[in-house]
């Protein structure tokens, strides 16, 4: 078993498809790097974080991309996002089996401001484009650094996420939180809280990913292939369905006193889990069985 | 207040008299995050090892020399392209990242 979130991204690449099968477009050797970064005088890397090409999958022809969360926390700037977007318009020209985004990123590189989110909002666009021509994107979050923020959404805009237990998905991150709204609010120091609130079985528990994994990247490959014929038709109806069950979910635990209690425990009963609490100590297995839908 | 300004620093070594590497496919190890770097290794023309840093520590310069010297003590190689982006990596991870690299390069000796 080797563990996915102590992976390199180009680690991952090697060990998630099929043997030696990743061909890399732009790669470190074509120096595409950051306009920005040494102006601020932060270091660059040679693939901004991303590396991104074509490899078979279960010896069917997959499109990839890995973001390496140990540089700049996987922050998308200009060069990063571009790359993740000419994948995907390469992939509504080539029609390869699948998508997947071995994401792992704290949102926009900060560094890059607007550049960085615009780079995220084309992705958005670029990944439902995706999606529309009937080519299941499928995402991969098991990193140390999560995938937050606008990553965050573009996960969510995918047809199939998969996660491990370790693995963390949200929109604002917990020092944003906290940052934002005090410590009464959120303590991001508090890491049982931000895995009950945000961690993979979290996520599972409330349908907002589609496969729960051990920790292992043999889990990951199992649930990328069998995933990769799943592709959700982006319809009215569906996003209608979507809307409801965000609605109830909003509506699924009293507000009106919310001192001293384990919101996310409270949040797992009320859709239905016995014992909500012992949920954190349980195993990724015992987990996966606790969801009904 | 240190009087190093801030922002990156480039340094350039050269070394010669080295063995010709041969092809080889570009390689790159490590990854530019706090206190880590990434080296990639190319093929180049002629028969110098050229070595680029650009390192977000000022003011290390001889410290990089050294390094590199016991790098192509123990790895003279010609006809290579070593070019790094660092982030603070002491020089002890700096060496272990090059022989890394060079232990990549079919047909290299670790």
């Amino acid at each position: 078993m080797i563990s996915y979130a102590e992976c390199s991204a180009r680690e991952r690449l090697a060990l998630l498809l099929d043997g030696g099968s990743f061909h890399e477009w732009l790669p470190p050797s074509e120096r595409v790097m950051s306009p920005h970064l040494a102006q601020l005088g932060v270091p660059s890397a040679f693939d901004d974080g991303v590396a991104v090409g074509r490899a078979m999958l279960d010896g069917r022809s997959v499109f990839v991309a890995a973001q390496e969360g140990a540089f700049m926390g996987g922050g998308v700037g200009e060069v990063h996002g571009a790359k993740l977007v000419g994948l995907m318009q390469r992939a509504l020209r080539d029609r390869p089996a699948a998508v997947l985004l071995l994401a792992e990123s704290g949102g926009v590189r900060l560094h890059e401001a607007n550049a960085g989110l615009i780079a995220v909002s084309e992705v958005m666009r670029a990944l439902l484009d995706v999606r529309a021509a009937g080519i299941p994107v499928l995402v991969l979050i098991g990193g140390a650094n999560g995938c937050f923020g606008g990553m965050g959404i573009v996960a969510r805009c995918a047809d199939h996420i998969v996660m491990s237990d370790v693995g963390r998905l949200a929109m604002s991150g917990p020092e944003v939180i906290e940052a934002s709204h005090g410590v009464d609010e959120f303590d991001s120091r508090d890491r049982a809280l931000v895995w009950r609130t945000t961690g993979g079985k979290h996520r599972w528990l409330t349908g907002d990913c589609d496969a729960l994994v051990e920790d292992d990247v043999a889990a990951f490959r199992a649930a990328a292939i069998a995933a990769i014929d799943v592709s959700k038709p982006l319809t009215l109806e569906a996003l209608e369905q979507e809307h409801a069950l965000l609605t109830k979910r909003l509506h699924a635990l009293d507000t009106t006193d919310t001192t001293d209690r384990d919101e996310a425990a409270l949040l797992w009963s009320a859709l239905g889990i016995a014992d909500a609490r012992q949920v954190p100590e349980l195993s990724v297995e015992a987990v996966r069985a606790l969801r009904t839908a | 207040m240190s009087d190093v300004p801030a922002g990156l620093e480039t340094l350039d070594f050269s070394f010669s008299g080295g063995r010709p590497a041969g092809a080889f496919a570009p390689v790159l190890v490590g990854v530019v995050g706090s206190g880590n770097l990434e080296v990639m290794l190319e093929p180049a023309a002629g028969n110098d090892c050229a070595v680029r840093v650009e390192t977000s520590a000022r003011g290390f310069g001889p410290i990089w020399q050294a390094v590199m010297n016991d790098f192509h003590a123990r790895h003279p190689l010609a006809g290579v392209r070593v070019s790094i982006n660092d982030m603070g990596a002491t020089p002890a991870v700096v060496s272990l990242r090059l022989d890394q690299a060079v232990a990549e390069i079919a047909g290299g000796r670790p």
